[in-house]
């Protein structure tokens, strides 16, 4: 009798713990990102430090891209609070309505550059397309600029860029046809496809993914390459013979959006706000390459001054540098891409 | 006497309709039972493969702005790169195929004249490969075949060659690496069926006075026969729909029908553009292997079909 009542007393309480759990439900949120050491050096410089601040949990998945927010919304399944694209991505996925507005009473937009401060979208840090080359081949007189890397009888040797991100492979080449950095937006695509045209007999592998990048440079299969700077920076420290500036290179943005149907919209919209805030932006540049979107986090003091001469996104990197445009590429992605594939799938 | 037959014949009449009446019900209700035992299986082929199928057609009948339209099924022929990414993916579904009959014929053979103990330990160590991650094994053959790597570093210390092969990061690469996955597929079921041969009939030849050349010409390679082509067919079918291993190994060259439907998934915004691209894999592999069929008598397809 006793044993059966202790029974009851067990449901009970089990039942009022599951009706407990849903109300500690609402201060967790999740966040996708791109996994890897990007994601770790994100959980230290934004989630750890948010989560704590606002006295939340914030639980962690991973993202292929688009395709994975258009699956949960057009599915009605989002699980997803907040999740990390392309800033192209972004433009994209805006179009289609597949995000929340962002209340910018609550997120503080100063110091982002204007271009990534969208109704439903911000800029979260920024990657760079830079030129790499191989130092035990070129010495210290390897190709420092795109129209270098196209001249291939001044630098002979092998090359790769990449074949899945056209958008970068064509501001490349609209920079390698000589126009100047603050010109190759909007990219004249049909211009800076024969410019690819003109390069294409000499490249030895279109890499699709970062790593595939970096193998091809680190095991020497190709001298000189395309390739994203976190990329090149794991290279250089870890010893391999290579060369690379932010000379010309090609800044990309990463977004960070609340997709369409999140549940806790409220609470994603104040943590949102933290990631972006130009403390918080301050602490990525301590543990990975991917320089901060917020220009204010430089003047935090928070980073020391001999690593930021080695971010993408100080303002001195910056002026090197051409910035994507992803309005440019939201309409015009679809069609540069295929003319782009029948031209290099051939 | 008439009588009697007359009898006999009015008597009978009425008791073979009821037999054969009663033997139709009889069969009928087995069918049913059959059926019925069936139906969990039925169930799942249609729940599994039937419905999913039609959905991806449905989908792929829809352009990005919802509209019914052929745009999906257009486009292969607007963009150079879908015609010029299907050829490619036949060129290496069909080389690697030829590459597996050709090494796997003779590993096969040999493995089923072996001893029975010395033929599983070498059957081991062509299962081996199943139990490595294909990204592994994709990896491993990158270190080996690239400019740089084991095969060309030896070959140029030797004196052999004198520039590294082109061995990765193309065709040629894409189809070492597959070959090598696929081996297994081709060597299990041919190596089965070889062991299925009776060696009788072998005897028998040799005694008529056969060589051991015309006896495995004559008899033991026609034997064979379905259990190759019953690989075959398993090995091109894979062929067709890899992605890890081009993706990896051709160098951004060799882009095969797997790695374009990715691609186009994640550039349109409707699932239909990628759909179609599944639907017509689908319809030209079933073509291909209705051809098989038809060339190959049910052999091909016997994996199938009853033997």
């Amino acid at each position: 009798m006793t044993k059966r009542l202790c029974i009851h007393g067990l449901a009970i309480a089990g039942l009022l713990a599951s009706v407990a759990v849903p109300a500690s439900a609402a201060d967790t949120i999740t966040v996708a990102s791109w996994g890897g050491t990007y994601q770790e050096a994100q959980t230290k410089a934004f989630f750890d430090p948010t989560a704590k601040e606002l006295g939340i949990t914030i639980k962690q998945d991973t993202t292929n891209g688009l395709d994975d927010v258009r699956l949960q919304v057009t599915g009605n399944a989002v699980k997803w609070d907040i999740t990390e694209l392309g800033a192209d991505e972004c433009a994209r996925g805006s179009k289609e309505g597949l995000f929340e507005k962002l209340d910018y009473n609550v997120i503080d937009k100063t110091g982002i550059n204007p271009k990534l401060v969208h109704d439903d979208w911000v800029g979260i840090s920024y990657t760079s397309v830079v030129l790499i080359y191989r130092t035990d081949v070129f010495g210290d007189k390897g190709p420092k600029t795109w129209a270098d890397f196209w001249d291939v009888q001044k630098f002979p040797g092998r090359r790769a860029l990449s074949g899945s991100q056209a958008t970068e492979t064509l501001s490349v080449a609209a920079l390698a046809k000589g126009i100047p950095i603050d010109k190759v937006y909007p990219v004249d695509i049909d211009g800076a496809l024969q410019s690819v045209d003109k390069i294409k007999g000499h490249i030895d592998a279109w890499w699709t993914s970062g790593a595939q990048a970096m193998q091809l440079v680190k095991d020497g299969e190709v001298d000189m390459a395309s390739i994203w700077n976190g990329r090149a920076g794991t290279l250089k420290k870890s010893g391999a013979p290579v060369s690379f500036s932010f000379d010309q290179g090609v800044l990309t943005a990463d977004c960070m959006v609340i997709p369409k149907g999140s549940k806790n919209k409220d609470l994603a919209m104040k943590a949102l706000a933290k990631f972006v805030s130009p403390d918080l932006q301050a602490n990525l540049p301590l543990y990975v390459d991917n320089g901060p979107a917020n220009e204010k986090a430089f003047e935090t003091g928070k980073i020391p001054q001999d690593r930021i001469k080695d971010i993408n996104s100080s303002p001195e990197n910056v002026k090197k540098q051409v910035l994507q445009d992803p309005a440019f590429w939201r309409d015009t992605l679809v069609e540069a891409t295929e003319k782009f594939n029948n031209l290099i799938q051939q | 006497m008439s009588i009697v037959s007359a009898s006999l014949d009015h008597a009978g009449k009425p008791d073979r309709a009821f037999n054969a009446e009663a033997l139709d019900a009889d069969a009928r209700r087995e069918a049913r039972g059959m059926l019925a035992l069936l139906s969990l299986g039925l169930f799942l082929v249609f729940a599994v493969i039937i419905v999913p199928i039609g959905w991806l057609f449905w989908l792929s009948l829809f352009d990005e702005g919802g509209q019914l339209s052929a745009a999906n099924y257009a486009r292969f022929f607007e963009q150079a790169s879908y015609i010029k990414t299907f050829v490619t993916t036949f060129k290496v579904a069909f080389t690697v195929t030829g590459a597996c009959v050709l090494l796997g014929y003779p590993l096969a053979y040999m493995l089923s004249q072996l001893p029975r103990r010395a033929a599983s330990i070498c059957l081991i160590f062509v299962i081996l490969p199943f139990w490595t991650s294909v990204l592994v094994r994709t990896y491993a053959w990158l270190v080996i075949l690239q400019r740089k790597g084991l095969v060309n570093t030896w070959l140029m210390d030797l004196g052999v060659i004198s520039q590294p092969l082109p061995l990765a990061n193309n065709f040629a690469g894409v189809v070492i690496g597959m070959t090598h996955i696929m081996l297994p597929f081709l060597v299990l079921p041919l190596y089965a069926s070889m062991k299925t041969i009776d060696v009788d009939c072998l005897r028998a030849g040799m005694n008529l006075g056969a060589s051991p050349a015309a006896t495995f010409r004559q008899i033991f390679f026609p034997l064979s026969l379905p259990g190759l082509a019953s690989g075959l067919v398993i090995v091109f079918v894979l062929c067709l729909g890899f992605f890890v291993t081009p993706a990896l190994m051709g160098g951004g060259k060799v882009i095969m029908w797997a790695m374009r439907m990715e691609q186009t998934t994640s550039l349109y915004s409707n699932w239909g553009a990628g759909a179609a691209l599944g639907v017509v894999l689908l319809a030209v592999t079933l073509a291909l292997l209705g051809l098989f069929h038809w060339l190959l008598g049910t052999r091909a397809t016997g994996v199938w079909s009853r033997r």
